[in-house]
């Protein structure tokens, strides 16, 4: 060691540790522990899906693809579209092939933003918007949405936080980690905002196979909101597939060209082996989806009616896997809530406030995960409740 | 409720109050419509899938062909039954094919199998003739996989 010195760049210094760090150390002394802090599903990926990815192996299928991902992949991805949501895309001009859902959001970002410009992200949400909107050197501005409105972005919370720099929103619904959805009417009233101004959206779809008893309404569908939209979908909740990385996105054709050119440099292709899987996923796998979806659905419906019966408020999640109990009521903070939870019971969950300041007070607990495991979470999670309340 | 025959059919020993949560009905009836289906015979039995060989006893399993000659005003049903009322046998198909009854049977030895069928299956009087296979492993049954699943070690474990 010559005493080198290091200098990170001031965007990645400002970027926050994750909040749930001390969770992973505590977890990782703890093998039989249930957790129910992974957002992932339990499902392995259909065994039509991953034979499909052996025998491109076989095959010697292990080339870069082109750029924006196999031709054939692309057309399965418009025909998914249309099929699922009634949603036109030209699949060579309006399809890009990522890695992971991820990085369709970092490329849409990358894409369309300046420094200085505002991004409106609800929270509670998945973590990485903001993270992502300040590596570009623009600024986050957190809408909090609430308990009250079922964790919905109402339309006037949208206009309030509307500014000259506001370039572009984040809809991340269905939600992790609330659970909460955006029914037709309430996405026309976003809508109706949006329509005043030039304001581009990131909707984040990628739990849009996961809604209970009503089906999923994309932003794209609502009347004008297909030209100035991207959707960010993806198979690794929908088809069980998060390792294999496969995610894509959809939008009008020079926003679509724009993330081509930035995943061209940075990424080349995503993986060959996951798209040819991906692509027997798309053309074969609605019925998994069905099968998966009513495992999940049946699941939810337990671990709401056993939570409400513990004492413990929780809003009708009504889509992805995940519930978001009320814990105020116990007198603990959610972070409290969570390291107590694990140390004393070994359950983990994770705590709201890793999702944004609004999700305080709440807890995420993610159901896919078997009935024997969530059933024993369950009980853990009332007894270590009786020994608070004593 | 046919939903609950699905959810037992998969998992038999999910209780009564756990089916109840899953499906947004009560407790009560839940075990209503079950007394219901088993009365009616819907349900027939609730059996637990074992893999005997992983605590060391040893089961033979045989499937037999039989090739039947069926009688006057019952078909097949006459010997079906009496062949089905050995405690042996464990499972019972008429079959389309090349032989007509299908019969699962378990015992503790080869030589208790080969006798059942020597003794019991071979000289009942419509039978005309058998074939036994022996099974040498399990690999899947009733949906049940023998083999340990191996989980992924290295994986995110919170996000």
């Amino acid at each position: 060691m010559n005493g080198f010195q290091w200098k990170m760049g001031d965007r990645a210094l400002a970027l926050k540790p994750s909040g749930i760090r001390k969770f992973f150390d505590i977890l990782e002394s703890m093998p039989e522990a249930i957790s129910l802090g992974i957002g992932e599903p339990d499902f392995v990926t259909p065994w039509p899906v991953r034979d499909m990815g052996i025998y491109s192996l076989e095959k010697g299928f292990t080339k870069y693809t082109p750029n924006a991902g196999l031709s054939e992949l692309r057309t399965e991805v418009a025909r998914y579209m249309r099929r699922h949501y009634g949603l036109s895309y030209d699949a060579q001009r309006q399809t890009v092939v990522t890695v992971g859902g991820s990085e369709g959001i970092d490329l849409m970002m990358r894409a369309v933003l300046d420094p200085d410009d505002e991004v409106l992200i609800p929270q509670p949400s998945f973590v990485c918007y903001g993270p992502i909107a300040t590596l570009v050197g623009a600024r986050p501005v957190y809408i909090e949405t609430t308990a009250e409105n079922d964790f919905r972005l109402t339309a006037a919370q949208l206009r309030g936080a509307i500014t000259p720099k506001t370039r572009l929103l984040v809809l991340p619904f269905p939600n992790n980690p609330t659970g909460a959805i955006m029914e037709w009417a309430d996405l026309e009233a976003i809508a109706e905002v949006l329509r005043e101004t030039k304001i581009m959206v990131l909707s984040d779809e990628i739990y849009a196979e996961l809604t209970y008893g009503t089906r999923h309404v994309s932003l794209a569908q609502i009347p004008g909101m297909y030209e100035r939209t991207v959707v960010i979908n993806g198979l690794s909740k929908s088809h069980a597939m998060t390792g294999w990385r496969m995610g894509y996105a959809c939008g009008p054709d020079e926003v679509i060209q724009t993330m081509v050119k930035i995943h061209q440099y940075a990424i080349m292709s995503a993986p060959t082996t996951s798209q040819y899987a991906a692509v027997e996923a798309l053309r074969n796998g609605d019925e998994s989806i069905m099968a998966m979806r009513e495992e999940y659905d049946t699941r939810r419906r337990f671990v709401i009616d056993r939570l409400r019966g513990m004492g413990l408020p929780c809003f009708e999640p009504l889509g992805a896997f995940y519930v978001f109990p009320d814990i105020r009521g116990t007198g603990l903070t959610s972070d409290a809530f969570c390291e107590r939870l694990l140390r004393e019971k070994k359950v983990a969950t994770v705590p709201g406030e890793a999702f944004g300041d609004s999700g305080s007070g709440f807890v995420r607990c993610c159901y896919a995960t078997s009935m024997r495991q969530l059933a024993e979470a369950l009980d853990r999670i009332e007894s270590f409740l009786e020994n608070i309340n004593k | 409720m046919t939903e609950i025959l699905r959810l037992l059919a998969k998992d038999c020993a999910l209780t009564h109050a756990q089916i109840a949560a899953m499906l947004g009905v009560t407790t009560g009836e839940v075990a209503a419509a079950v007394r219901d289906y088993e009365d009616k015979g819907v349900i027939l039995g609730y059996k637990a899938v074992v893999d005997w060989e992983k605590i060391g006893i040893e089961t033979v399993t045989a499937l037999i062909d039989v090739k039947t000659t069926p009688q006057r005003g019952e078909g097949f049903d006459r010997v079906a039954e009496r062949i089905y009322q050995y405690d042996e046998v464990e499972s019972l198909y008429l079959m389309s094919g090349g032989y007509d009854l299908s019969v699962l049977i378990t015992g503790r030895t080869m030589k208790e199998v080969a006798l059942f069928v020597a003794e019991k299956l071979a000289p009942l009087e419509a039978v005309t003739g058998t074939a036994t296979h022996f099974l040498l492993k399990k690999y899947k049954e009733r949906g049940a996989v023998f083999a340990d699943r191996e989980e992924q070690q290295e994986r995110m474990k919170l996000l």
